[in-house]
């Protein structure tokens, strides 16, 4: 027997052992979700019965997602979350970019003190600021509404950071171009500017919808209404104050809250893992 | 204000090189004078936020931290460090700072050891890399509170399935979120699902970067086996992006909040009280307003302390290249 095919036979049972690690990992990565959806599609009777099969003998899916819709307002806080997740990028991204644009590109005095205030922001935790923006929002009159959800957040110093990151890589000549064909310098952020970045912006765009949409500890602190709780903070009144341990719809409530972004980064993988990961990791 | 730098440096340039008149103003004066007024315009509005939505709480919490005040009452006194005091005396405060700092022990190690082995094993092949990445990283995106209201469910003593599998196999079961031996290594392993993926996308990265020719090198040395490839060139190299993920990855442990939450809110007895959840439940639910703005001052500091670290291990990391 050849040198060259042990080897290969070594590569092969390599390649094998790769695959069975990697599908046991995963597997136990998973399990988590499918028991989700699992008990999501289980009867009550069947869910206390405990058993370890995947699919329910009875399927009990349509009863469990109908509680989970009508007993609680899932839908709204779904909406809720849409919506303050949406006003939040946009406000960000309508303060952000004309921000970075002239840390990029411009040169006035104070400038590198602004940089230095964004680095700053760029590394304080949210939750240190919470307790000073809960009086605030208690003086403006505002807590338990849609704005105390939204307004800690119009400003972000990471998306600051990352579209400077982004507009110090467009050559200046572009700008000078747009300059000489009579275009303001806010039409050139507009303009010329944000469009050429559209990568760095859809990566800003999944960092904070994802963020914002997944928080707890803000709206938490900031609003008591069940009209105006985001997915996660309602979720956990549903199982504080209706369901217990009714899994059957909790699961389902959960599977829902979950399922749009799942989706979407099932979707568009590469785009989540740079937006994710803070621009570190470029696929 | 004074006037900007760019702006007065090209008038006066401008001014001398022609020799013109006070008057007379010339174009690249007022073009340096019109991009200096519109850097104003321009990053003004997000720097009003920046002031008032981050410099000035910070401010006010070290601030708040000095005084007795509790929310609601409508006067409050100085009291100085006797917060940091009382803090530091305090069971509960100090069970919170042990507990944590266990959680961050279990996590980082966990997470660095897991997401390093799956990131080698997607690596050393070339099929279905994507599909695997997927699914390792779904936990990191996935919304905390409805995964964790799963895992109460998967832990549950009688009907969850950890104790049904436990129980198959022949191992003990038990009642995991209410026993105090168990909440947080649970936790923590909880933590270390969330989290794998992100560390693996960062080594994967890492690894990428590094260059080929290195591994034939290796080769020409001597270094047939993977194993010998791993100790002499992927693992020295992976050095900085592992210091990096040790960091960040303790930087989140160090925000763990939700999960606890929802599963244990603290309990059994202080048995899972964690940082942040100390810091919410002391100036949100005890409203001790003075108390638990010493509490984020301490919070902040250890985040300030791995953040510093971070950057001189990263600027050293500059300085081997």
């Amino acid at each position: 027997m050849s040198a060259a095919t042990s080897v290969n036979r070594l590569s092969l049972l390599a390649g094998i052992l790769r695959h069975v690690v990697l599908l046991v990992t995963g597997a136990l990565i998973l399990v988590p979700f499918l028991w989700m959806i699992s008990l999501s599609i289980k009867a009550p009777g069947e869910i206390f019965h405990a058993s370890f099969s995947f699919w329910p003998v009875q399927f009990y899916g349509i009863e469990n997602y109908k509680k989970a819709l009508t007993e609680t307002p899932l839908l709204r806080y779904m909406g809720n979350g849409l919506m303050v997740c949406g006003l939040i990028l946009a406000l960000q991204i309508l303060l952000c970019a004309p921000c970075a644009y002239a840390l990029a590109k411009l040169r006035f005095f104070g400038r590198d003190l602004i940089f230095g205030l964004v680095l700053a922001g760029l590394i304080l935790p949210h939750q240190v600021l919470s307790l000073p923006l809960f009086i605030f929002g208690y003086k403006l009159a505002i807590l338990n509404t849609y704005s105390a959800l939204i307004l800690p957040y119009v400003v972000s110093p990471f998306g600051i950071f990352l579209l400077r990151q982004f507009f110090k890589t467009i050559p200046d000549d572009v700008v000078h171009a747009a300059r000489l064909d009579g275009l303001s310098e806010f039409a050139i952020v507009w303009k010329v500017m944000v469009p050429m970045a559209l990568p760095a912006l859809i990566a800003f765009a999944i960092f904070s919808v994802v963020g914002h949409w997944n928080d707890l500890f803000w709206p938490l602190i900031a609003v008591r209404d069940l009209s105006l709780m985001p997915p996660p903070l309602g979720i956990l009144v549903f199982k504080n104050e209706e369901a217990g341990s009714d899994y059957g719809p909790l699961m389902a409530a959960s599977t829902l809250v979950v399922l749009p972004l799942t989706i979407a980064f099932l979707a568009a993988q590469r785009w989540f893992v740079e937006g994710l990961t803070g621009g570190a990791v470029k696929q | 204000m004074s006037e900007p730098r760019a702006f007065s440096t090209a008038c006066h340039r401008s001014l001398t090189r022609r020799g013109a008149s006070f008057l007379a103003v010339s174009p690249a004066c007022r073009q340096a004078f019109v991009v200096a007024f519109a850097g104003y315009g321009l990053a003004g509005p997000a720097v009003f936020f920046l002031l008032v939505l981050f410099l000035l709480p910070v401010v006010g919490v070290f601030f708040i931290a000095l005084t007795d005040w509790q929310l609601g009452a409508g006067s409050f006194s100085f009291v100085f460090l006797a917060n940091y005091r009382e803090a530091f005396a305090d069971p509960t405060f100090r069970a919170s700072l042990a507990n944590t700092a266990v959680y961050v022990l279990i996590v980082v190690p966990g997470t660095l050891f897991g997401g390093l082995t799956v990131a080698l094993l997607i690596e050393s092949g070339k099929s279905c890399r994507s599909f695997y990445r997927a699914i390792h990283f779904l936990p990191f995106m996935a919304t905390v509170t409805a995964m964790a209201i799963v895992w109460e469910a998967l832990l549950h003593p009688t009907i969850g399935l950890v104790n049904q599998i436990f129980a198959a196999v022949g191992l003990s079961t038990a009642n995991w979120l209410r026993n105090e031996n168990t909440v947080v290594p649970v936790l923590g392993t909880i933590g270390i699902w969330q989290n794998l993926g992100y560390a693996m996308v960062l080594f994967l990265a890492g690894l990428k970067s590094i260059p080929r020719d290195l591994y034939d090198a290796a080769d020409v040395d001597g270094a047939d086996l993977w194993i010998d490839r791993l100790r002499t060139v992927t693992l020295p190299l992976l050095g900085p992006v592992s210091m990096f993920v040790v960091i960040v990855v303790a930087l989140r442990a160090l925000e763990c909040f939700d999960a606890v939450k929802v599963l244990t809110q603290g309990g059994p007895g202080n048995a899972s009280e964690v940082l942040l959840y100390t810091l919410y439940r002391e100036s949100f639910e005890y409203l001790r307003t003075g108390y638990g703005a010493a509490l984020a001052v301490i919070f902040l500091a250890m985040v300030g302390i791995l953040t510093l670290i971070n950057a001189l291990v990263m600027d050293r990391k500059v300085h081997y290249q």
